[in-house]
C-alpha cells in the first residue's frame, strides 16, 4: 500500500484547503459582493442600449451611464423578483412564489454541498457528487416506479434507497483510495461517467426503467404518487419536503463535524493522517467511512431530484448539481451554516432565471456571477489585495464571532 | 578560495534564525560549524548558498562582495553544497543528476549524455568513488547517494564545499570514508564547511571550529579543545546529561520480542530476526546510527507495521498482529520520533490533541459525542502537571515551541495507565530545560515499575537513561550490553561488530 | 518537501510480482473464447479495409464471426500463459503485451457486433482520429503542466475557451488562422491564471482548476445565449479548415485516408506529440522541467528557477490545449455550441494518466477514447440492440483500472500538485 502517495495527496488538499476553510464569513461576503460587481459589468457590456450609447459617449456621457445603470438595475431587479419576492405579481400567492422556488432549488444544492464539504474536512476532494446523485437516483427511481408499496412506507423506502445508493457509490471511491492509494479526484471523475452510462442504460432499456410507452430516448416514468416528496406549502407552490430534508442534513452535518467523535476523527485524518494512524485510527477505514457519509449527504440531493420530480426523468437528472455543490461547499467554508447560506444564494440564482429571461437578459449571467464568486473564494490573496485586507494570521472580529458561534475548540 | 561571512542576519517573522554571524574559512581548510539542532546552522548555509537572502550582512569570496540571488549565482561563484536531505532526483540517473542545471548540450539544446557520463567517471575515478553513471539514484545505497552529491558539487568546480550534517545517515565506516574524502579535497585546495552537532567528528577532522547557539556565534575553538568545553559552548552551560536514577527494581518480563522480521517498503528486511526482552521497571535503550531499522522496529512494536515473522508479547498478551488501536488499548504508550508528523495534529488545539488516541470512550467520549467538559478538565490538569507553557488549552499545537509540543505528547502518553512505554528520539529538537524534564518523567515511569524502551541515536541520551543497551545495525541487533559499556564498545557495535 | 531517502538495502526479502495482470488476461481470454467464439455467432463478417475509389484497393477480408472469437481467444490465452510464466520468474508483464491484448480483444468484439455485416475499418479509424485530436492535444497540455508539478484540472476550461474563441474570433475576423491563434492565446491566458494562483499564491491547484472550469463555463454560456444564439450568422459561423490530403501518404492502404486526409489541426497534433516527447526526454529544457516536477527543491539548489519553469510550461501547455479546443470547432464542425467541450477536458485528464504522463502513450490512450466514441455510434447502427452505453463507459473503466494500479503501477511525477514554498 502506498502510504506516501496518500500522505502527499492528503496534505496537499490540506495545506491549501486550510486557508480557504479558515476564511470565515467576511471574505465570503466580500467575494459575493465582488461576484455581483463583475456580473454587473457583464450585463452592462452585453446591453444593446449601452453599446449604442457608448459610441457617442464623448458627446452625451449621461446616456451611456444611464443605460448602464438601467441594465444593472433591471437585471438584478429581475433576479430579485424571480428569487425572493415578486412585487409585480397579481396576487400575494404569486408574489411569494419566488422565495419558495429558491428554497426548492437550494434543497439539493445544500444537500450535495454538505457531502462535498464533509469530504473536504477529511482532506478528500469529492468531485463525484454527480455520479453519486445518479447512482442514488437510479435505485430511488427503481423503487418509485417499479415497486408498489403503501403510502408513507413507499416514500421512506425510496428515500433510504437513494441515500444508501449514493453512499455506496461514495464508499467505493473511499475503498479504492484506501486500498490502492488512487487519487480520489481521478476516481470520482471516472465514476461520474460510469454512473451516467449505467443510468442511461437503465433508462433506455424497457425491461429496466424506461417509461411505459416511450420512444427511443432514455427516459423513466414519473415516480409513483406514493413515493413522491409531498408539497410543503400546499398546491399553490411546488416547494416540497426535499428542502426539509436538506435542513435536516445541515443540522446532522453540524452535529457530526462539531460534536461527535466520528467527526472529530474525520477532522483529525483530514489534518494529519500520519498522526491519526499513530493514534490508532484506521485511516483507510476512515476514508471509506467518510466517503460513504459524504455520499449519504449527496444521496439527499439524489432523493430531491428523483422523488421531487412530478414527471418522467431523463439521464441528466443530476443537472449541474454535482459541480455546483463544489462551489457551494467552497463558498460556505465547509461549515454547516456556511453551506446553508451559500446553497440558498445559488438556489436563488437558479430560481431567478425565468424572470431574467423575461426581460431579455440571459439567465446564464448567474453562471458568470457564480464563477467569479468562487474564483475570489479560491484565491484569498486576490480578495485581500483588492480590499487591502491584512494577512490571514490576524482573524477579523467577524471571523471570530463566526467561529465562536458555530464551532468548538477553534480548530477547523 | 577564502570565504568570509560578515554580520549575516536572517529573520523569519519574529524569529531571528541568524544574528550577525561572522565566519572566515580559509583556502584548503576544513572549518567546522558546530551547534545544536535548531541553532541556525542550516539557515546560515542556505543563505550562503543563495536559497535564502540575508536581511543584513555580506558574503565575500577572496575579498569580493557577492550578491547571490539564487543557488545558481552561488554555484557560479564556486560554492557547492551537500544537503542533509539529498537534493537528488530519484528517477534520474547519476549522470543526469550530476549535470542537471549545468548540462552539456548539442544542437537544439539536446542533452549530451556521453559527455555527462564522462564527467562523472572522471571525478569518480579521481577520488575512487566507484559510481556507475547510468545507475538510477533511487537504486543506490545512501552512502553512494552522498558521493553522487559530492560529485555533483565538484563537477561544478566547487571551491568551497558545504557539508550539512553529512554523517547523520552514515555508518561509522562510511563516516570514516567521508572524512578521508574531506581531507583529500582539502589537500587539493577545496575549502570545506562541515556542519554538525557531533563533537567527536569535529575533533577528528576539523582544522578550526566555530560554535553557534541560538542563531549567534558563541566563539571559535580548536579541535584540541576537550569535548566538555565544546559541549558547554554548544548548549550554553555546563552539561550534565546524567540523570539521577536509582538501581532498577526489575520485575517480570514486560515485553518480549522473538525473531521479529519486518519487510520494508522496498521489499528489504529492515528489521531482521530481532529478539529481546524488557523487564518491568527497566529501561532498554536501542542505539544505532539512524536508518538501521530502529524506526521500523518501533513501528512494528506499536502495530504501525505488520511483521512478516516473529512474535511480540506484552506480558502474556500476543500483540504481534494487533492493530494500533488494540496496542494502545493494551496500555502501550508511544512517543514517536517525529512529533509534528506522527505525534500531534498541528491544527488541533492542545485539548483536541490530548484525546487523539482515546476518542472512542470515557473519559473523552460520551456515547457518540465528545465529552467536552471532561476533556477540558483533563487537559488543564495535564498542562499544569507537565508544565506546558501555553496561553490556553485552546491554543493550536503548531503554535507551541518544540519542547512544549513534546511535553504535550509525553503528557498524553504518560497520563494513561501504561503497561509499556516506547519512546523514540524523545528529546530530538527539544530545549535543554525540557530535555531534563522529559528524562525525569521517563525514569519516573521506569521507577513506577513499567517496562520502557528508548530508541535514540544520541549516545549521550542512551547512556544516561538506559539500564541495558541494544545496538542495531542493518536491521539486526548486534548485541545487548550493560549501560556501563564504554563508548568505544558501543561505537564498534554501531559499526556492526558483535559485542 | 524533501524526499526522505530510504535506508540502504539490507538483506533482500522475497519480492513477489503481482499476478493480477495475468489473471486479468486469462479472464479476457476465456471471455472472448467462449462468448465470442464457442457461443458466438456463425455469420460471416467482412473487414473492409479500403473505401471506394482508393488508389490501392484491398479486398474485404471475410471470415466467420465465431472464428475470430476462437482465434483471438486462443491468442489471449497464450498471452496470459506467458504472463503467468513471467510472474513466476518474478518479472512483470511487458506493457506491449497488455496493450496488444486489449487491441486484439477489441477486434473480436467488433467481429461479434458486426456478425453478418461489414466492419468499415477506414471509417472507424478515421473518425477515431478526428475525435482523438482534441483529447490528445488537451492531454499534451496536461502533460506539460503535470510534468513540472502542476495538476491541471482546468483542461476542460482550456478546451472550452479554445473552442469558443476559435469560432467567434474566426467568424469576426473572417480568418480561421486568426481564430486559431486567438484560441491558443486565450487558453494560455487561462493557464497563466492557473499558474499564477498555483505557483505565486499557492492556492490548491485542484480547486483553482475546478473553479476555472466553472468560470469559463459560466462566461461562455452567457455569451452563447446572450450574443451567439441571437446573431449566429455574424458571430458564430466560422466554417472549418479545409481537408488537405498529403500527397503520397494519403494513398497508403488502410491508414492513408484515416491519418493523412485531415485538417491542419490534426497535422499540428502529429507534430506536437513527437516534439513534446523530444523536448521532454532528449533536451536540457525537458530534463530541467522533469526535475522541477520530481523534486523542485533539488532543482532549485542547482539554480533552476522552479517558479518560472512551472509558469512557462503551464502557460505553453495552455497554448496546446487551446489548439485542442479549436479542433473541436473550426477543426471539426465549425460553429460553437453550448458547453461544447462537454467533459472532454476531464477525458483528457484521464488520457494523461492512462498514458502515464508520456506523450506517445497518451496519444494512444486518446485514440482509445476516440475509438470508443466511434464504436458506440457504429455499433448502434449495426446492431441496435447492443447496449452501447457500455461501450461508452469502457474507457473510463479502463482508466479506473489503470489508476487503481490493477495493471502495473502508474507513477505520477513525484511533486505533482505540490506547491513549492521557498524559504
Amino acid at each position: 500500500m502506498s502510504t506516501t502517495t496518500e500522505q502527499a495527496t492528503t496534505s496537499r488538499v490540506n495545506s491549501a484547503m486550510k486557508e480557504i476553510l479558515a476564511s470565515g464569513a467576511s471574505r465570503a461576503v466580500l467575494s459575493v459582493f465582488l461576484g455581483f460587481v463583475v456580473g454587473a459589468l457583464f450585463m452592462v457590456f452585453s446591453n444593446d442600449a449601452f453599446l449604442q450609447s457608448i459610441q457617442y459617449f464623448a458627446a452625451k456621457p449621461g446616456d451611456a451611464l444611464g443605460s448602464a445603470w438601467t441594465a444593472i438595475a433591471d437585471g438584478y431587479a429581475a433576479l430579485f423578483r424571480g428569487s425572493i419576492y415578486n412585487y409585480q405579481a397579481a396576487n400575494p400567492v404569486a408574489a411569494f412564489r419566488p422565495i419558495t422556488e429558491t428554497l426548492r432549488f437550494a434543497g439539493p444544492l445544500i444537500a450535495a454541498a454538505l457531502g462535498v464539504a464533509l469530504a473536504f474536512r477529511v482532506g478528500l476532494f469529492n468531485i463525484g457528487a454527480s455520479g453519486q446523485i445518479l447512482f442514488g437516483a437510479l435505485w430511488a427511481t427503481w423503487i418509485s416506479t417499479r415497486v408498489t408499496l403503501p403510502w408513507g412506507i413507499h416514500l421512506i423506502v425510496a428515500l433510504l434507497v437513494a441515500i444508501l445508493g449514493a453512499a455506496a457509490y461514495g464508499a467505493i471511491v473511499g475503498f479504492l483510495k484506501a486500498r490502492t492509494g488512487a487519487h480520489e479526484v481521478i476516481v470520482t471523475i471516472m465514476m461520474n461517467y460510469i454512473a451516467a452510462g449505467i443510468l442511461t442504460f437503465f433508462f433506455r432499456t424497457p425491461e429496466l426503467l424506461r417509461e411505459a410507452d416511450g420512444g427511443g430516448t432514455p427516459k423513466s416514468d414519473a415516480p409513483a404518487v406514493t413515493a413522491q416528496l409531498p408539497v410543503l406549502l400546499g398546491p399553490e407552490y411546488t416547494l416540497h419536503w426535499g428542502f426539509v430534508l436538506a435542513i435536516v442534513g445541515v443540522v446532522t452535518y453540524w452535529w457530526i463535524m462539531e460534536r461527535s467523535t466520528m467527526g472529530y476523527r474525520f477532522r483529525m485524518v483530514g489534518h494529519n493522517p500520519d498522526a491519526a494512524r499513530t493514534a490508532g485510527i484506521n485511516v483507510e477505514r476512515t476514508f471509506v467511512l467518510a466517503m460513504a457519509v459524504s455520499g449519504a449527504f449527496v444521496g439527499l440531493a439524489a432523493a430531491n431530484q428523483a422523488l421531487g420530480a412530478r414527471a418522467g426523468m431523463t439521464p441528466d437528472i443530476d443537472g449541474t448539481i454535482g459541480f455546483d455543490a463544489i462551489t457551494v461547499a467552497l463558498l460556505g467554508s465547509s461549515t454547516a451554516p456556511g453551506v446553508l447560506l451559500a446553497g440558498l444564494l445559488f438556489g436563488a440564482f437558479k430560481a431567478g432565471a425565468p424572470a431574467m429571461q423575461a426581460i431579455g437578459l440571459s439567465p446564464e449571467i448567474t453562471g458568470v456571477v457564480q464563477g467569479f464568486i468562487v474564483l475570489f473564494i479560491a484565491a484569498p490573496p486576490l480578495v485581500r489585495a483588492i480590499f487591502r485586507l491584512p494577512a490571514p494570521q490576524k482573524t477579523t472580529v467577524v471571523a471570530d464571532w463566526w467561529r465562536g458561534i458555530f464551532s468548538r475548540g477553534g480548530a477547523k | 578560495m577564502k570565504l568570509e561571512l560578515r554580520g549575516i542576519t536572517k529573520r523569519f517573522g519574529s524569529l531571528v534564525a541568524n544574528d550577525h554571524i561572522d565566519l572566515v574559512v580559509n583556502s584548503g581548510e576544513i572549518h567546522s560549524l558546530l551547534g545544536e539542532n535548531g541553532a541556525g546552522k542550516s539557515t546560515l548555509m542556505n543563505v550562503l548558498y543563495g536559497l535564502y537572502q540575508a536581511d543584513e550582512g555580506e558574503i565575500l569570496l577572496d575579498g569580493t562582495v557577492q550578491h547571490f540571488k539564487g543557488p545558481g549565482d552561488a554555484m557560479a561563484a564556486g560554492i557547492g553544497m551537500v544537503h542533509q536531505h539529498f537534493m537528488l532526483i530519484p528517477v534520474f540517473t547519476v549522470a543526469e543528476n550530476v549535470v542537471l542545471g549545468n548540462e552539456p548540450t548539442g544542437p537544439l539544446g539536446t542533452l549530451n549524455l556521453d559527455e555527462a557520463r564522462k564527467r562523472v567517471r572522471e571525478i569518480s575515478d579521481r577520488f575512487g568513488f566507484d559510481i556507475d553513471p547510468d545507475a538510477l539514484v533511487e537504486d543506490l545505497p545512501v552512502g553512494a547517494q552522498q558521493r553522487v552529491e559530492i560529485i555533483k558539487a565538484l563537477a561544478r568546480d566547487a571551491k568551497v564545499l558545504v557539508l550539512d550534517e553529512p554523517t547523520a545517515v552514515l555508518t561509522p565506516q562510511e563516516t570514516d570514508e567521508l572524512m578521508s574524502i574531506m581531507r583529500g579535497l582539502a589537500k587539493s585546495g577545496t575549502s570545506i564547511v562541515f556542519i554538525t552537532h557531533k563533537l567527536r567528528e569535529v575533533q577528528a577532522v576539523a582544522d578550526r571550529i566555530t560554535v553557534i547557539r541560538l542563531g549567534a556565534v558563541v566563539g571559535e575553538a580548536k579541535p584540541s579543545e576537550s569535548a566538555e568545553t565544546l559541549a558547554s559552548m554548544m548548549v550554553g552551560r555546563a552539561v550534565d546529561l546524567a540523570v539521577t536514577k536509582h538501581k532498577p527494581k526489575k520485575g517480570n518480563i514486560g515485553l518480549s520480542v522473538t525473531n521479529l522480521t519486518v519487510v520494508g517498503d522496498r521489499h528489504n528486511k529492515v528489521v531482521d530476526d530481532v529478539s529481546f526482552e524488557v523487564h518491568a521497571g527497566e529501561v532498554l535503550a536501542i542505539a544505532g546510527v539512524q536508518g538501521n531499522g530502529q524506526t521500523e522496529l518501533a513501528e512494528a512494536l506499536v502495530g504501525l507495521r505488520i511483521p512478516s515473522s516473529g512474535t511480540i508479547h506484552l506480558g502474556e498478551l500476543d500483540i504481534t498482529h494487533s492493530s494500533v488501536r488494540e496496542v494502545i488499548d493494551a496500555g502501550v504508550g508511544y512517543i514517536p520520533e517525529d512529533r509534528s508528523k506522527d505525534g500531534l495534529v498541528g491544527d488541533f488545539t492542545i485539548a483536541e490533541n490530548v484525546m487523539i488516541n482515546r476518542s472512542y470512550g470515557p473519559p473523552f467520549a460520551n456515547g457518540l459525542q465528545v465529552d467536552f467538559a471532561s476533556r477540558d478538565r483533563i487537559t488543564d490538569q495535564l498542562i499544569k502537571d507537565y508544565d506546558v507553557r501555553t496561553p490556553s488549552r485552546e491554543t493550536l499545537a503548531k503554535k507551541l515551541s518544540g519542547g512544549n509540543q513534546q511535553k504535550v505528547v509525553v503528557a498524553r502518553e504518560l497520563s494513561r495507565d501504561l503497561n509499556l512505554l516506547i519512546a523514540s528520539q524523545p528529546t530530538r529538537g527539544v530545549d535543554v530545560g525540557s530535555i531534563e524534564f522529559i528524562h525525569e518523567r521517563i525514569v519516573a515511569t521506569r521507577d513506577a515499575g513499567k517496562p520502557v524502551v528508548i530508541i535514540s541515536t544520541e549516545l549521550d541520551e542512551v547512556t544516561a537513561l538506559a539500564d541495558r543497551i541494544a545496538v542495531m545495525f542493518r536491521g539486526r541487533i548486534v548485541g545487548i550490553v550493560d549501560a556501563t559499556a564504554s563508548r568505544e564498545t558501543l561505537g564498534r557495535m554501531m559499526a556492526g561488530a558483535t559485542a | 518537501m524533501s524526499t526522505v531517502v530510504t535506508p540502504g538495502l539490507f538483506s533482500q526479502a522475497d519480492v513477489t510480482v503481482s499476478k493480477r495482470t495475468s489473471y486479468l488476461l486469462g479472464f479476457f481470454a476465456l471471455l472472448v473464447f467462449f462468448a465470442f467464439g464457442i457461443f458466438g455467432k456463425a455469420e460471416p463478417v467482412a473487414f473492409q479495409w479500403s473505401k471506394e475509389g482508393d488508389a490501392i484497393h484491398l479486398p474485404d477480408f471475410i471470415v466467420g464471426s465465431n472464428v475470430v472469437g476462437i482465434v483471438v481467444g486462443s491468442l489471449l490465452a497464450a498471452a496470459s500463459v506467458v504472463s503467468f510464466l513471467l510472474a513466476r520468474r518474478r518479472r512483470a508483464t511487458p506493457m506491449w503485451i497488455t496493450v496488444g491484448t486489449g487491441l486484439t480483444a477489441v477486434v473480436a468484439l467488433l467481429a461479434w457486433i458486426a456478425a453478418g455485416d461489414t466492419i468499415p475499418f477506414a471509417f472507424i479509424l478515421g473518425n477515431a482520429v478526428v475525435l482523438a485530436v482534441p483529447l490528445a492535444l488537451g492531454a499534451m497540455g496536461g502533460i506539460m503542466s503535470e510534468r513540472v508539478g502542476v495538476v491541471n484540472i482546468a483542461i476542460e476550461g482550456q478546451l472550452l475557451t479554445g473552442a469558443f474563441l476559435a469560432a467567434v474570433v474566426g467568424t469576426l475576423s473572417g480568418n480561421l488562422y486568426v481564430g486559431l491563434a486567438a484560441a491558443m492565446v486565450g487558453a494560455a491566458l487561462l493557464s497563466m491564471v492557473l499558474a499564477a494562483f498555483a505557483i505565486v499564491y499557492l492556492v490548491d491547484q485542484i480547486i483553482v482548476g475546478v473553479v476555472l472550469n466553472v468560470l469559463v463555463l459560466g462566461i461562455t454560456n452567457f455569451f452563447y445565449s446572450q450574443v451567439l444564439s441571437n446573431d449566429g450568422m455574424h458571430t458564430n459561423f466560422p466554417g472549418t479548415f479545409d481537408i488537405m490530403p498529403i500527397p503520397g501518404l494519403s494513398s497508403i492502404p488502410i491508414l492513408g485516408h484515416a491519418l493523412f486526409e485531415s485538417r491542419i489541426t490534426t497535422y499540428l497534433a502529429y507534430l506536437i506529440i513527437p516534439a513534446l516527447w523530444f523536448v521532454l526526454f532528449k533536451t536540457r529544457l525537458g530534463l530541467r522541467a522533469r526535475s522541477v516536477g520530481e523534486h523542485p527543491l533539488a532543482a532549485d539548489t542547482v539554480g533552476i528557477n522552479v517558479g518560472r519553469t512551472r509558469f512557462w510550461w503551464v502557460t505553453i501547455g495552455g497554448l496546446v490545449a487551446g489548439l485542442g479546443g479549436a479542433a473541436l470547432t473550426i477543426g471539426a464542425v465549425g460553429a460553437f455550441g453550448r458547453n461544447m467541450s462537454g467533459g472532454q477536458g476531464f477525458i483528457a485528464l484521464a488520457v494523461v494518466i492512462l498514458g502515464r504522463w508520456h506523450p506517445f502513450s497518451a496519444a494512444a490512450a486518446a485514440l482509445l477514447f476516440g475509438f470508443s466514441i466511434v464504436l458506440r455510434i457504429w455499433a448502434n447502427q449495426v446492431s441496435p440492440d447492443f447496449p452501447t452505453d457500455f461501450i461508452t463507459i469502457v474507457p473510463y473503466v479502463v482508466t479506473l483500472i489503470a489508476v487503481i494500479g490493477f495493471v502495473g503501477r502508474v507513477r505520477a511525477p513525484a511533486a505533482d500538485g505540490q506547491p513549492y514554498i521557498k524559504g
